[in-house]
């Protein structure tokens, strides 16, 4: 993340409701407009005219092709629903601020920081987690053929931003791997196997557009 | 019995010194790898902790009462005590446990404390300024130096500098404990040493009069995955004794993992490194003298003795001086090759600074003074290495000769460390149906140490890899040293050898009569097939010979006493690290154009792995070299940057192209010696001396960030 152009977000950190990590940022950027942002986006996501909160409120999550029914409060993001709600704990948490990119999952085919999305705002979504891939698909495959993994804390997050990556990038260079994986952090240091294990995976991924 | 275990001539190696990719990574790449944080068992509650705002400071009253009146909370324990002090931002204070993460956040809002705040110090780079905080940790003299320097031809005296840097380990710190009856102790824990936190655990809650005794061995400690420690996971800390004492207050499990601001300013932290240096050398180039005037901070904590000079251990005439500095910042912990990285960056700049005043290559100064180490051997054959892998004779050029705004120079490094193994116990268990299974109670920090054991395994018994089975990461199976100091893979690989020979030479006593073998010595374990050496068609599969031992199990220890590896295991290793940067002279960004990293370390078992510990440490020193600090304000004592968004780490695109080139087949007949350390000690040196090569002047210290790159240009006058 350090030294690079920060004038283009990176692709993976767009939601699909147009919300983005770099629109939060201005967001916060404004001082009292933070507050405004972020209720704003609460209440699109609460059902029709009702106010919900601030106490646990039932809600449904559409996750790998399954509804799942959880108690939470309305602050409560989709990654701490997840991992804490649901026991899917491989989503990490790791920075909890939209920095590293460990708890990326996939929402309505986009990737997404799941620290910074509340779960409540996740309802009537496609979520794809790590939970729905197996070992002998592409992506997962290539991180253990090309080694891109060593505690494998960051891992699948890498995995699923890797997966999302690589359905909307097909065929992509070296260079669009850099920029397109750019926002998630590996403390190991992992990223020349990583690097291979993108490429390598992008020859195999289904779905992919071909060019 | 074998008396003496040896490893496999390389003829007789089918998986040891292979590429294998490691066992743990389908779990962990999709996500079914579980981890402390990952546990929640029945009935969960969720703990945080209340810190320390001030960077110094009394406690005049702590009151908790809103916070257990709070709704959810469970229970409370106070870490500090009215009338103790706080010395660095993010102390611990207390802990509170609740039925949810978002619950126990609302009751650390509500725990009142009143502070007499304190002086403080943060500020450990200006020694002038630190006054009774410095305390004398060496002054060492061999020799004459002061004659040495009046002597020299040619002399060199500079400034050069490290800062403080944090582990940030991607798991935070912490564990998740359940205390079940009167002392039936479970800890998840994110450790390096699943063998330590029982006893750690047991002496602190000892303390505490009205617990029940706790024994070592009434905790049982589970960690088959943790999430990155680099050294700075050896102890279960006070969040979880803390965690301990709110699931006996509960009799429900405790989960207390910390924060990230946390983590960054309490639980990790590599001591900074700065001072003077004078050095000497005759014309051709001879190094002839050394003199360090240098200081470093450890927090409130005690410093150690400076490696200085670096590598160059035989020179004569030296003198070293240092001094601690106690500031108000998080305690240090050991960080890979502690005190190395830092005192390669003192002795490797002012000696590139120096080979600069000769007019001097680099690559044939320190050939030149090779002789000064102790493998002149090792050094210049990896000199040579390196030199051809990065190009240097294409790319070198005298400091500062390039033209246009953007410059490109390269720079190298040296380095050594033990990595002697430590003390290792392993079972190895054959069983009548044929499964094969090792079990150690060590751990895998991501470095390959269950694909390792499992190849010697495999290796030993004649089975391959799949056919056998590894159980780590449990207090409960033969202990095993802590992962630190690179001892890990020379104790384990060498137990389970020792092991695995020891079984099988009880399976050749079961089958010897039914292979008309005249001694079990000549029957051997291979191809899965236990046969004679003599005469290979005279063979039993693996099944029908375990099938002999009725209902019996062979069940084996291997140990390997700490430090001696016999034919197994050794230490003291070289490498040699060159870096080629790009530098642009208007913003003052350096950038990775490419890194070769050339390193010995004896017997290679897993090349894949070892390979990747190598990358791993470049890409950690890049990160240390060129952003990683932590910023803190002088004025408040706070700590600005404990997140990820300021805290820089590399990113994907950040670290050019990298070359690692491991020494196989040289040094193999030395056994097996530790990795984990020896390649992350030079990155930080190697970058500054090509940043050095690249615009002529020295950036005086690390990290390299556009600041001081542009003050050390402007220095200088500018980009001319």
């Amino acid at each position: 993340m350090s030294s690079k152009k920060t004038t283009e977000e990176p692709p993976q950190t767009r939601q699909s409701n147009g919300f983005s990590r770099r629109t939060f940022i201005q967001g916060v950027g404004v001082g009292t407009g933070t507050a405004g942002a972020l209720l704003t986006t609460e209440a699109e996501a609460a059902p029709a005219g009702g106010v919900v909160g601030p106490g646990p409120v039932p809600m449904t999550l559409k996750i790998n092709g399954k509804s799942r029914s959880l108690e939470a409060e309305p602050r409560v993001t989709l990654l701490d629903a997840l991992r804490n709600r649901l026991d899917m704990t491989g989503a990490k948490k790791v920075c909890d601020r939209a920095t590293c990119g460990a708890c990326t999952v996939i929402v309505d085919g986009q990737p997404v920081y799941s620290c910074t999305m509340l779960a409540i705002e996740a309802q009537g979504r496609e979520i794809r987690t790590i939970e729905s891939m197996s070992p002998n698909d592409p992506v997962p495959r290539n991180f253990v053929k090309h080694d891109a993994q060593q505690c494998g804390f960051c891992t699948p997050g890498f995995v699923m931003a890797c997966q999302s990556f690589l359905e909307n990038n097909p065929n992509p260079s070296q260079a669009d791997v850099e920029a397109g994986l750019s926002g998630n952090i590996c403390r190991c240091g992992t990223y020349v196997g990583l690097r291979m294990a993108a490429l390598d995976a992008a020859k195999e991924v289904k779905g992919a557009r071909r060019g | 019995m074998a008396n003496t275990y040896d490893w496999p001539s390389v003829e007789d190696r089918s998986i040891i010194g292979s590429r294998v990719s490691r066992l743990d990574g389908p779990d962990k790449s999709t996500g079914r790898a579980k981890y402390a944080y990952d546990r929640n068992p029945e009935g969960l509650l969720t703990g945080r902790l209340v810190v320390s705002p001030h960077a110094n400071a009394r406690i005049k009253k702590i009151d908790a009462s809103g916070a257990e009146a709070t709704k959810g909370v469970r229970g409370v324990v106070l870490i500090k005590d009215v009338g103790d002090e706080v010395q660095w931002v993010g102390d611990e204070i207390a802990a509170i446990a609740a039925d949810t993460e978002e619950l126990a956040r609302d009751a650390v809002a509500k725990v009142k404390v009143e502070y007499e705040v304190l002086p403080h110090l943060v500020n450990d780079e200006d020694v002038k300024k630190a006054g009774n905080r410095v305390t004398p940790d060496q002054d060492d003299s061999a020799g004459d130096v002061a004659k040495a320097l009046q002597d020299a031809d040619v002399t060199h005296e500079g400034y050069y500098g490290v800062a403080t840097i944090t582990h940030c380990c991607l798991e935070p710190h912490g564990n998740t404990v359940l205390w079940e009856g009167e002392k039936d102790i479970t800890v998840w824990a994110s450790t390096q040493a699943v063998g330590r936190i029982g006893a750690d655990l047991a002496k602190n809650l000892a303390a505490d009069p009205s617990l029940p005794k706790i024994s070592p061995s009434d905790v049982h400690v589970i960690t088959p995955y943790m999430g990155g420690g680099f050294g700075s996971k050896f102890a279960i800390d006070s969040w979880g004794i803390a965690a301990a004492k709110l699931s006996r207050m509960t009799g429900r499990p405790v989960k207390i993992m910390l924060d990230r601001h946390e983590e960054l300013k309490i639980a990790g932290g590599r001591p900074s490194w700065y001072g003077n240096v004078k050095v000497g050398a005759k014309k051709d180039g001879t190094l002839t003298a050394f003199e360090s005037e240098t200081w470093s901070t450890s927090g409130m904590g005690r410093g150690s003795k400076a490696q200085l000079p670096y590598v160059l251990t035989e020179l004569k005439d030296t003198r070293i001086r240092h001094v601690t500095v106690a500031t108000n910042t998080g305690p240090a912990r050991a960080w890979r090759a502690p005190r190395h990285p830092q005192c390669a960056v003192i002795t490797h700049c002012a000696l590139t600074d120096l080979a600069a005043k000769l007019d001097m290559d680099p690559v044939a100064f320190f050939k030149k003074n090779a002789d000064l180490t102790p493998r002149p051997d090792v050094y210049r054959a990896e000199l040579d290495k390196a030199a051809e892998l990065i190009d240097w004779a294409g790319k070198y050029h005298k400091p500062g000769a390039g033209s246009g705004h953007v410059r490109r120079g390269v720079g190298l490094s040296i380095h050594t460390w033990g990595g002697a193994p430590h003390d290792s116990q392993c079972r190895v268990t054959i069983e009548p149906d044929g499964a094969v299974t090792a079990e150690l109670g060590s751990q895998d920090l991501g470095v390959g140490t269950w694909t390792v054991i499992a190849m010697v395994l495999a290796e030993t018994v004649g089975l391959p890899l799949s056919q056998v089975k590894v159980n780590i990461g449990d207090s409960r199976y033969p202990p095993s040293g802590p992962s630190g100091g690179s001892t890990t893979v020379g104790g384990v690989s060498s137990s389970t050898r020792r092991a695995a020979v020891n079984a099988v030479e009880k399976l050749k006593e079961k089958v010897a009569a039914d292979l008309g073998a005249s001694s079990k010595d000549d029957i051997e374990a291979k191809g899965g097939q236990l046969r004679l050496k003599s005469n290979p068609k005279k063979a039993m599969t693996w099944a029908a010979a375990c099938r002999k031992l009725g209902t019996e199990t062979i069940s084996e220890i291997g140990n390997q006493p700490d430090r001696d590896g016999g034919k197994l295991a050794d230490q003291g290793v070289g490498g040699v690290q060159m870096a080629d940067v790009s530098v642009d002279m208007e913003t003052g960004i350096v950038t990775m154009n490419k890194m070769v990293a050339v390193q010995d370390c004896g017997l290679i078992i897993d090349l894949k792995t070892a390979e990747s510990q190598v990358y791993g440490a470049m890409i950690m020193g890049i990160c240390s070299a060129l952003w990683e600090e932590r910023v803190y304000d002088e004025i408040s004592g706070a700590y600005l940057n404990a997140d990820m968004e300021f805290y820089k780490l590399a990113g994907i695109g950040d670290i050019g192209e990298l070359v690692v080139h491991m020494m196989t087949g040289v040094y193999d007949d030395r056994g097996v010696i530790g990795l984990g350390e020896p390649p992350a000690v030079s990155p930080m040196a190697a970058i500054s001396n090509a940043v050095f090569n690249a615009i002529g002047v020295r950036v005086p210290t690390v990290p390299l960030t556009p600041d001081k790159v542009l003050a050390a240009l402007e220095k200088k006058g500018g980009m001319a």
